[in-house]
């Protein structure tokens, strides 16, 4: 899929995603828009998956390690034919099997249970590791938001990734400088991220993470190093009054926001 | 005069892990061991030289090792995941719960040197809480056997059984107690010996302190039936319903704290279903002095003369 074609995608994903935390009541919607161009690129380009045959041991692994964005995610799967399109509706309600972090026992197309942070990129070197060892082709992908990189189990994985010569994992940080409670500068302030990486024998990309024809080259780019891209992004993307608030990290629009939210988001369309 | 020793030679069940995991892993080519830098106290010395690109250590890193062991699972091998018990379940008991028991990766975690193995090094490297943290997880079979035999058996049955589960072993040297051919099953108890009038019920390294209580009773003219009790979840509820109804009493003892272990879950069953007066033998919810292994079970009231006391007081209350 081409550029444009991925930002039209992108635009459909946000506005769905808005519907389904305003009706659900419930999300993370700072952080789901300002993840979301990486995953329309991911499903949509970049990812070699088979949502008819959602195990093929060939399909690319994604591992969403800020399994609070799920909302994006379940978005994201049904646009890609993992689940029915009509089922993003059931979020968060009782028995969906959509609840707010991702399952992979219940939910096509989801590898690993995520939710709590620091727990999706050791798993991902796991999927790396495994592919290295039976000579599988598959690459792996996982995003991890900038504040939960103040996990230390991410820095045990981001040492063995190294130290496995990992060329076939790509994590990518979700850089939005807001973490739940404050910016990420006025909490832990880990930025920046590319020397600590690059210190550890990673290979590093910074982008403008809200912008396809960056991302695209990025996810896309091959290293004989593990990969990581720093993607600068905005929490809350294209939502003027969300853009860099933090405290859009889980709060739901009243209806008076959520129609001028959707007339944004639409007119972008 | 010395008199001649008649003592049971004692093995170390890491041994029979080991040798097991090797002879596995000819067959099946996805096995793989991740460790904590690890090789040595993990007994995977021999693995690496057979199999080195399948030895997967990530260093001291707990958590991520049991994260990785949930990826390398994803990607279709076979991990058996090792390090010492007080640090594999409680540094990433959030892992354990996370990565393998609520994504049901099939993940066969191995606690090593569990329970008072380290007793000299103190409580932080005794594993007395580890069967409280794995056994109230979902998906997970919490299993620790009684000798060699019962450890090379469970080691096997890990490798065909599609899900995660926890193996505690210890590095204290027991007896053979089960048949050279015994066949693990998880979830059923072994009925050691049969008995009338009161049950006592241990697992792992206990187990043959607790035949020798059994004899010692014996010889004060009480019949007490011994239940080996190798899985802790999910428990041979049926073995321990029919114990209480049959014999009237219960006693348990473990390497492990009285509060949440092996006592506490035939305590459940039979609250739940037959209510027996029982006693629960363990580390009664402090930190332990100094000492080996041995010395520690021994000041902790389950020396097998200690049990069989325990057993008459209880008798009393039948």
């Amino acid at each position: 899929m081409e550029i444009s074609d991925l930002e039209r995608i992108a635009r459909q994903i946000r506005l769905r995603d808005l519907r389904a935390v305003y009706e659900a009541g419930a999300g993370h919607i700072g952080g789901e828009m300002s993840v979301i161009d990486l995953l329309a690129a991911l499903y949509f380009r970049v990812l070699r998956v088979f949502p008819d045959h959602p195990k093929n041991p060939n399909r690319d692994r994604f591992v969403l390690s800020k399994g609070h964005t799920a909302c994006a995610l379940y978005v994201v799967l049904a646009k890609r034919g993992f689940l029915p399109e009509e089922e993003i509706s059931t979020f968060l309600k009782p028995h969906s099997r959509l609840n707010g972090h991702p399952n992979c026992n219940k939910v096509p197309g989801v590898e690993t249970n995520t939710g709590p942070l620091g727990h999706g990129l050791p798993v991902a070197v796991g999927m790396a590791k495994a592919a290295k060892l039976s000579g599988a082709q598959y690459h792996t992908y996982v995003i991890t938001g900038d504040g939960e990189m103040q996990e230390g189990s991410n820095w045990e994985a981001i040492m063995a990734a190294a130290q496995f010569g990992l060329d076939n994992l790509t994590l990518i940080v979700d850089h939005n400088r807001f973490q739940q409670g404050a910016s990420l500068a006025d909490t832990n302030d880990i930025a920046p991220l590319r020397p600590k990486l690059e210190a550890f024998g990673w290979e590093v990309s910074e982008i403008n993470g809200n912008a396809m024809s960056e991302i695209v080259p990025a996810l896309e780019k091959r290293t004989t190093r593990p990969h990581c891209i720093v993607a600068r992004t905005n929490k809350g993307h294209g939502i003027s009054f969300m853009q860099d608030r933090v405290d859009w990290h889980h709060k739901v629009p009243s209806k008076e926001q959520y129609e001028i939210a959707l007339a944004e988001l639409s007119e972008a369309l | 005069m010395n008199a001649p020793t008649n003592a049971p030679k004692l093995h170390d069940c890491r041994d029979a892990f080991a040798a097991t995991l090797e002879r596995l892993a000819v067959e099946n080519e996805t096995i793989v061991a991740v460790c904590n830098d690890s090789v040595g106290s993990s007994k995977l010395g021999g693995f690496k030289s057979k199999f080195p690109e399948r030895l997967v250590n990530v260093g001291i890193a707990e958590q991520n090792m049991v994260g990785v062991g949930a990826g390398l699972a994803n990607g279709g091998r076979l991990p058996y995941v090792c390090g010492a018990s007080p640090f594999l379940t409680g540094r990433s008991l959030e892992q354990i719960k996370a990565d393998i028991s609520y994504s049901n990766a099939n993940v066969k975690l191995v606690g090593i040197s569990s329970g008072m193995a380290y007793g000299e090094l103190g409580p932080t490297h005794h594993s007395i809480e580890d069967f409280a943290w794995t056994r109230v997880l979902p998906n997970l079979p919490v299993i620790a056997p009684c000798d060699r035999i019962e450890t090379a058996a469970a080691v096997e049955w890990a490798a065909g059984y599609d899900g995660p589960c926890f193996l505690r072993l210890s590095r204290v040297g027991v007896p053979d107690l089960l048949p050279e051919n015994h066949k693990f099953e998880v979830g059923k108890a072994n009925l050691l010996r049969e008995g009338s009038d009161i049950t006592l019920i241990a697992n792992g390294t206990l187990t043959h302190r607790m035949v020798k209580a059994a004899e010692i009773l014996a010889e004060r003219g009480i019949k007490a039936r011994v239940l080996n009790m190798a899985t802790v979840r999910p428990i041979d509820e049926a073995a321990i319903i029919a114990a209480a109804n049959e014999t009237g009493a219960i006693v348990t003892a473990e390497e492990h704290s009285i509060f949440g272990g092996l006592g506490s879950a035939v305590a459940e069953v039979v609250v739940d279903n037959a209510p027996v007066p029982m006693k629960r033998l363990g580390v009664p919810g402090i930190y332990a002095p100094t000492g080996s292994a041995e010395f520690l079970l021994d000041e902790f009231g389950m020396a097998p003369t200690a049990i069989a006391d325990a057993a008459v007081a209880l008798l009393k209350r039948k």
